[in-house]
């Protein structure tokens, strides 16, 4: 890992021990390292500073909603807001809990995109109703209830190398 | 009914008390209404999908009731449910009952 003009450039042996990680990111250090033939204080050195500065953010469980019983139900809400008020509704959607995932996009109009999760249609429908159409500057929204999902994974850079800042080693 | 009643009726309430019109599940239109006065106008305006939408889920008689107090009208928009009324049949006859009850209470009501 090098820094140039504060950005941060990892090198290959990270962008391996990426990998690693989002594959399984219960192994050891020692399993990483003999994967890699690398040592496993080069490693733990690597991993600890990718967490510093944040470039692993945290370590989470993939849980399948279905099998553990929760029978919810996913929609996409596209919220159409008052440009002045955009960044306000999107802060109050991030601290809803129904809501996974925000995003903006200038289009037309400025849009929130939001993923939000429900136990059914009714409670979607309420949620939207009581905690998203009053916030101030929402002018309209449109919401798709998802009804098959056919592919959800974590962007894997160690796919698409070109577009992360790789160091590469004066060997 | 006293004065004291019908103020709270006619009152205007927070934008989180308003009622928000929807077309479906989730699909909000722009159009709110925080009073019964705006209310009455906004049925006249509003997309005819919200109408149906709200009449046939109890959404109307639940916020006129449950938020601006009126029983009466309640039980009145309640009453328009049974007759399966669609497009402008059901925003003529909702904008009617609607309309008078509000005529009705500002009638009686003198602010002092």
């Amino acid at each position: 890992m090098k820094f140039k003009n504060n950005i941060v450039a990892l090198d290959v042996t990270d962008l391996k021990i990426l990998e690693a990680l989002q594959e399984d990111a219960r192994q050891t250090y020692t399993a990483i390292g003999k994967r890699l033939g690398i040592a496993h204080s080069t490693v733990y050195d690597r991993i600890k500073r990718m967490e510093q500065y944040g470039i692993i953010k945290k370590y989470t469980a993939l849980i399948d909603a279905e099998k553990a019983g929760a029978k919810n139900i996913t929609a996409i809400m596209a919220v159409y807001t008052d440009p002045k008020e955009s960044e306000k509704v999107a802060e109050k959607l991030c601290k809803a809990p129904e809501v996974l995932e925000v995003y903006t996009s200038l289009s037309e109009e400025l849009l929130i995109m939001a993923k939000v999760v429900a136990e059914n249609q009714e409670s979607l429908h309420a949620f939207i109703a009581n905690s998203v159409a009053p916030l101030p500057g929402v002018l309209r929204i449109r919401t798709s209830i998802v009804t098959k999902k056919f592919k959800e994974t974590q962007f894997s850079i160690i796919n698409y190398p070109e577009k992360v800042n790789i160091y590469k080693r004066n060997t | 009914m006293n004065v004291e009643t019908i103020s709270k009726i006619l009152r205007t309430v927070p934008r989180e008390k308003a009622f928000y019109f929807f077309t479906s599940i989730g699909n909000y239109t722009g159009v709110s209404a925080s009073s019964l006065k705006e209310f009455t106008e906004k049925i006249n305006e509003v997309n005819i999908k919200s109408l149906e939408f709200h009449l046939y889920r109890g959404d109307f008689e639940k916020w006129i009731n449950e938020v601006l107090q009126d029983e009466e009208l309640a039980g009145e928009v309640r009453k328009l449910q049974k007759f399966n009324l669609t497009s402008d049949a059901l925003r003529n006859q909702l904008s009617i009952t609607v309309s008078r009850r509000l005529k009705r209470l500002t009638s009686q009501f003198s602010p002092t």
